[in-house]
Formats: structure tokens, sequence, C-alpha cells
């Protein structure tokens, strides 16, 4: 419950403006087409994108013509559950191992917050007692090593890593290796930011997948895509791509501390159907988030309860 | 493969196609206008441009095609297209505006924008192109947030061969950026690059932070860093840092990415100002000069239109062009045809360049090269084959490819791979040939 609540806060200035701006346009009786227009530009202006937009006000529309909709909270009811049902269709809990280690392979774009959020979901497990260990298979990037070691040694991680410039398959399989040997709980591997544009390094993190899932049965266990919450349509091609190269479970959705409203995970879960599990919400160890689809849904259209 | 569609899809084929609908009833009205932009206005979103700019845009191409020829033309789609075209470019700045490096050395300029967004790459990219333009660059990290941010730039600036400064992160970022310029001062250097930690418009301390920096150096360039794949949001973010800081142009980030990058548009309209470069990939060398005009065919989802126009016009030999247009509206396409067009497009340069040109075709996706060593290989496989294998070659199993094989003196890789072309190119031409096309696809 608390959890739930520090979620819908942080979520809060986000849907606020949402919420302004629908009782803004909502005027009781009818769903007329001058409120469809209006909620068509919020639903656009939130990054939710003109197809998913489109579909999401059809259905309001022929959800109108089946029953009148009196009041702005039934209105706000009935916004609210389509978008979780969006979402609940493809809900799946973050997958966890029985076997130790557990591996998440964190994947995206340049500068999208992966190794912000490796360090993020690290001190999330340590938390609990648990003993992680990061790889750091971004060999590419000037200091990307020097990075994560510093966001290691805060939150009091392990870290297995090379040479700058080295094979980050060969990182991948010693982090492998040592997190069996030293019995870890949760093995985090940071790879270098890669548009999905690239076939060579799309390959690249292929065989990074590959030389975990071969080491450690079972493992990757997740492989999250880190979008950038800022993101425009874009991301739906981001996640259609990497997933097609790697198997996406989820996506981690960061940067929703600025102005963004994120509503490109929307859209990526309606056609691409792949889950958010992780809400990045500011540069600190403490600002994640577990993906609540009830809660994301309440944040975009509730009145904040 | 829906990438590859949607590349087709784009603005132009639609805007025909309503037009063809409409014409149907005669002449246009201003109302048959108002239904063609609604195709602009979808299309401009997707590619997203703000809403509201593309409200105010939309607006703006509607009253140039009101008093236009549109209505009467035979061509409106190109008509329409045309002023889309040109007012896109004419509010992305023109024409390609160069940084104001005048004035007494050193020149400062400050980078600043939200995380991640790439400016200490930038910084980095910025300072070789000046350097190779024979100055002399001192590169300054203010970031002391973001872990390592400083030993990044410091190794790329090793690797552009400037010079770097920066300070114990525990030193207020705006005294590292003035020690940073006294520095270059005293090192008689040109140009000083000074990179900021990322930081969201809304936070207020962050945003106040960035305000002491630019007053501590008063920078000649004051340049917003953005990634061409943000959304909507793009419009808030440009606007608050200009307000904040007085940016003085834009360096665009991530262009090799497949995103239509409307955010260009929604940042140059809101601010005013121009774009000054574009970054497109990993090394430090993919860094140019912005050119409008291409960046407005890259929203309008039409890659570089005009070029290939041209270059098909200037390529193809008009009367036999005629007759495949002809053959493809009848979905015909033979490997016969196949071979003849390859010498056609031989002519034009690589076909994978051609089909490069259209963004989110995307360069990741092309197979369609051909080595000018296969060309002998496809006319020996080619003309081993049965007149009806060449005219259906979907028939071409195992035993028939081993034949085919044998006789051209090739494997049967070679021919897999050949009749993978084959199917790849009949697709796009199907697809680029549906009847009223408006002239860019067509092949007269
Ligand atoms: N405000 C905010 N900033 C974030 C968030 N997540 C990451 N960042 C910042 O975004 C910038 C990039 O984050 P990184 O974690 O380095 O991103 P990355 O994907 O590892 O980047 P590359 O490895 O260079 O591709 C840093 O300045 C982070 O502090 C977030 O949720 N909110
Ligand atoms: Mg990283």
């Amino acid at each position: 419950m608390s959890f739930f609540r520090k979620f819908t806060e942080g979520l809060a200035k986000t849907s606020k403006n949402l919420r302004d701006k629908i009782q803004e346009i909502f005027r009781p009786g009818a769903v007329t087409e001058e409120f469809l227009e209006d909620l068509e530009a919020i639903l656009l202006q939130a990054d939710v994108g003109v197809r998913a937009t489109q579909e999401i006000c059809e259905s309001l529309r022929l959800e109108s013509k089946k029953r009148a909709i009196r009041s702005e909270d039934e209105l706000y009811e009935i916004l609210t559950a389509k978008v979780k049902e969006i979402f609940d269709a493809i809900y799946q809990p973050l997958k966890v191992s029985e076997v130790n280690p557990t591996v998440y392979i964190l994947v995206g774009v340049n500068g999208s917050g992966k190794t912000t959020t490796i360090a993020k979901i690290a001190k999330l497990w340590i938390d609990q007692g648990k003993k992680v260990i990061v790889a750091a298979a971004d060999t590419f990037r000037a200091a990307a090593e020097d990075q994560l070691a510093i966001w290691a040694e805060r939150v009091g991680a392990e870290i297995v890593s090379h040479q700058h410039g080295a094979d980050p398959g060969a990182v991948a399989f010693d982090a492998a290796r040592a997190a069996l040997a030293r019995k870890a709980d949760l093995l985090l591997v940071d790879t270098a930011g890669r548009l999905h544009t690239k076939k060579n390094l799309m390959e690249e993190l292929k065989k990074i997948v590959r030389v975990v899932a071969r080491e450690i049965p079972g493992a990757p266990h997740e492989v999250l895509l880190v979008i950038d919450g800022t993101t425009g349509q874009n991301g739906l091609s981001q996640a259609r791509v990497f997933a097609e190269s790697v198997d996406v479970t989820g996506i981690c959705l960061t940067k929703l501390d600025g102005s963004s409203k994120g509503g490109i995970a929307l859209a990526i879960a309606k056609e691409l159907r792949i889950p958010v599990k992780f809400v990045g919400m500011g540069e600190g160890v403490d600002d994640l988030k577990v993906f609540d689809p009830e809660a994301f849904a309440r944040g975009l259209f509730s009145k904040g309860s | 493969m829906k990438s590859r569609k949607m590349a087709f899809e784009n603005l132009a084929e639609k805007l025909a196609q309503t037009f063809k609908r409409l014409r149907g009833k005669g002449k246009l009205s201003e109302k048959d206008v108002d239904e063609a932009l609604r195709e602009v206005r979808l299309s401009l979103l997707e590619a997203d441009v703000n809403f509201k700019v593309v409200k105010e845009f939309v607006a703006a191409v509607k009253e140039r095609c009101l008093d236009s020829e549109v209505l009467e033309s035979l061509t409106p789609a190109q008509q329409v297209i045309k002023i889309v075209n040109q007012e896109l470019i004419s509010l992305l700045g023109g024409k390609a505006r160069p940084l104001d490096l005048s004035g007494n050395p050193p020149v400062v300029i400050a980078l600043f924008g939200l995380q991640g967004s790439g400016k200490t790459t930038a910084a980095g990219k910025l300072a070789l192109h000046l350097k190779k333009n024979g100055r002399k660059v001192l590169c300054v990290s203010c970031d002391v947030y973001r872990p390592a941010a400083q030993k990044q730039l410091e190794l790329i600036a090793e690797r552009a061969q400037v010079g770097f400064f920066t300070m114990d992160p525990n030193t207020p970022p705006e005294v590292i950026a003035k020690k940073g310029v006294e520095k270059a001062i005293s090192a008689a250097q040109d140009v000083v690059i000074v990179d900021t930690a990322g930081r969201m418009q809304v936070d207020a301390d962050m945003m106040e932070e960035a305000r002491r920096i630019k007053e501590a150096i008063d920078p000649r360039e004051s340049i917003l860093v953005a990634d061409a794949m943000t959304g909507q949001e793009a419009c808030k973010v440009a606007l608050a840092f200009d307000e904040v800081v007085g940016i003085t142009g834009i360096i665009l980030t991530k262009v090799d990415s497949d995103a239509r990058g409307g955010a260009a548009l929604s940042i140059a309209k809101v601010t005013g100002k121009p774009i000054k470069f574009v970054s497109t990939g990993e090394k430090l060398e993919d860094f140019q000069v912005f050119h409008p005009d291409r960046m407005a065919s890259r929203i309008l989802g039409m890659g570089d239109v005009l070029t290939l126009i041209e270059k098909a016009e200037a390529a193809f030999d008009q009367k036999k062009a005629a007759e495949m247009e002809k053959k493809l509206r009848r979905k015909e396409f033979t490997l016969e045809d196949f071979l003849d067009q390859m010498k056609e497009v031989k002519k034009m340069g690589s076909f994978g360049d051609l089909l490069r040109m259209i963004p989110g075709f995307g360069r990741a996706h092309v197979d369609v090269d051909i080595d000018p060593k296969e060309w002998v290989k496809i006319e020996a496989i080619i003309n081993s084959m049965t007149p009806l294998e060449r005219r259906k070659p979907e028939i071409i199993d195992g035993s028939r490819k081993r034949r085919i094989a044998r006789g051209s003196g090739t494997q049967v890789q070679d021919i897999n791979r050949l009749l993978k072309q084959f199917f790849q190119a009949r697709k796009m031409l199907f697809q680029m040939s549906s009847p009223e096309k408006t002239g860019r696809f067509r092949l007269t």
C-alpha cells in the first residue's frame, strides 16, 4: 500500500496536468465530438501516438453510444479501465529465478538510462540483503566502466569489468562465471547504448545474450529495454527492433521526473505487447519504482487517489 | 517487414490517394484541401512534430494552398507536397547556418540539454570539427554529477587531440566553467567548449545553476543539444532552456536513428533558433552541418525525394521506363525485367544507396546492394534458367536450384541470394508503382 502511494505520488505531477485538462474539457452529458477532439489532443501530446490515440478515442465513442456517460467520475473510470486493460492483458511479474543467480540484461539506445537503472535495480536488491554483481559489458563508450564502477561502489555491488574496448561477450562470460562462483543472487549486465538501426551492434547484443544463456541455465531472466520517457514515436521502432533481436521481456521507462508523460509506453504495450517493468523518476539510486499497471492507469487519468 | 512497408506508405502516397478520390467529384474545393491536409497533419504528428506546432503549420500551409493553383492543378498532390516542403524548409531556417566564431578569441561555446541527449559526445565532435578547421580547442567539463562524466570528456578530448580542463567535482560548475575559460585565454586557445550536466527543464535548482554557468562565462554560442528521437515535450524543453540561458543554436543528435525527427521542427519553430549541426554516429567524425532541406524530406518521410527524382530521371531510358511502369501496374516483374532493371540501376549508382535515401526504410534493413563482381554471376544464373523459371521464379525448388547452379558454374547459395534479392526488389517495385503515384516514384 505504501509503495502504491509512493508510485502514485511520483506520477502525480504527470497526471495532474492531464486530469486538469480533462476536467477542463469535460462537460457532463454525452461524449461530444468536441470532447473527443480534445481528448485526442491530450493523448497525442502525451506521446501516445496517432494510432493508439485514435483507438482509445474510438472505443470511448462506441462506449458512449451504448450508454450515456454522465459524470466526470464515470469518464475517468472508463478511461482508466481502458489504459489499465491494455497493460493488464500483458502483465508479467518481474522474473526471479528459483536457482541463483537471477540475470537481467539491460539494453537500449544511447543515453536512455541503462547504467543508472542498473544502479537503481542493484540498490533495490541489496536493500533486501541480496548479493548483486554488475557486469560492465559496455566496453565501448568512453568512461562507461568508470561510471558503472562508481555506481557499484555507491550501492555496494560487486563489479566484473575488462579493459576498455574488450569483447563485451567476454565480459558477460566472466560475469556469469563470477556470479555462479560467488553465489550472487542477481547479475545485472550493463550494455553499451546502441541505436536499433545498427545491424552489427544488434548482432553484438545477441551474442551477449547467448553467452549468458549458455553459462547460466534459464538466463537471462529478463532482458529489459530502457526507454527514455521523453521519446516520441521512435520508441515503437526501438522496441520493435530490439525485441526482434533479443527477446525483450520488459521496458524500463526512465526520466518520468521531467514533464514528459511516457505515453509511448502505452503505444508499445498496445502494438507490441511488451510490458513496462520499472519506472525511473530521477537520478538518485532510490528513484526507481516497480511498474504497477493499476497505478499507471490511475496515474494517467484518476483524481489522484 | 512492417518498417519497410511504412516507408512507402508515406505522405506523398497518401496525398495522391486522397486527391484521386476527390478528383472523381470534379473541381477541388476548400473542403477537399482540408481533407488532404488531414493527411499532412497525421504525417507530421507521426513524425513527432509538436501538436500545437502542427496546428499552426497546417493552417499556414492551407492558406498558401488556397492562394495558389492547387485547386486547379492537375497534380494537386505534388503541389501540396511542394508547399509543405517549402514551408518546412523555411521553418527549419532555410539554409545551413554557421557557428558564430567572430570576435576576440577564445570564443566560448556552452552546451546545455536534458540528460542523455548527447552533450558530452557532441562536445568532442564539435571540438574535432573546429580543430579540423584549424582552431585550437579546449574542452571543459562542468558535469560534476553524473559519475565519470568528467572522465568521459577527458577521454574524448584526448581522442580528438584537443585540450581538456576540469576541476574537483566538489567545485561549483560555474567556477569550473570560469576557470576553464581563463585557462583557454592563458593557453591562447581559439575556442572553449563547455560541457554541462544534463538537467530537466522542470528542475528549478538545476536550471538556476545553468543560468549561473551562462553568466559566469557569457558564451558567444549557447547550444541546446537535443535528441532527434524526442517526442512532444521538445517544445517545452527548448523554450525553458531558451528562457534561462538564451540559446543561440541547436545540435540535433542521434540522427542516425530512424526517427523522423519532428522534434527538430518543434524546436526550431518555438525558439526561432537555427539548428547548426547534426550528430550522426558513434565516431567523432560523424558530425555534419545541418541541412534544412534534408531534414524537411525526412520529417515528411520522403527521404531525399528530390535527389531521388533527379537521379532516376537522369538515368532511366524514358521509353523503357514507361514500358516497365505498365508492367509493374499489372504486377508483372520477371527475372528478365530484373536483369534489365539492374542494368539501369547500375547507371545511377547502387540500388541500396538509392533506397537508403528513404528514411524509415532505414540503413539497417537494406539488403539489395549488388556487388559489381556479382553482375557476371547474376547474368550467368539467369541465363541458365528456363523461360518458365524466369517468368515464375517461385517454382524454383531445390532440384532446379542445383541444376541452375551447375549450369551457371555457381553455388546453390548464389541462387538463393539472387532470388532473395529479386523477391525483395519485386516487392518494393510493386509497392512503389501502385497507380496514381506522384511523380517521385514514377519511372517516366
Ligand atoms: N532525471 C532523470 N535522469 C535520469 C534518469 N535515468 C537516467 N538519468 C540520467 O540520464 C543520463 C544518462 O544515463 P545513463 O544511465 O548514463 O544512460 P545509459 O543508457 O547508460 O547511457 P549510455 O551508456 O551512454 O548509452 C544520466 O545523466 C543519468 O543521470 C531518470 O529517471 N531521471
Ligand atoms: Mg551506460
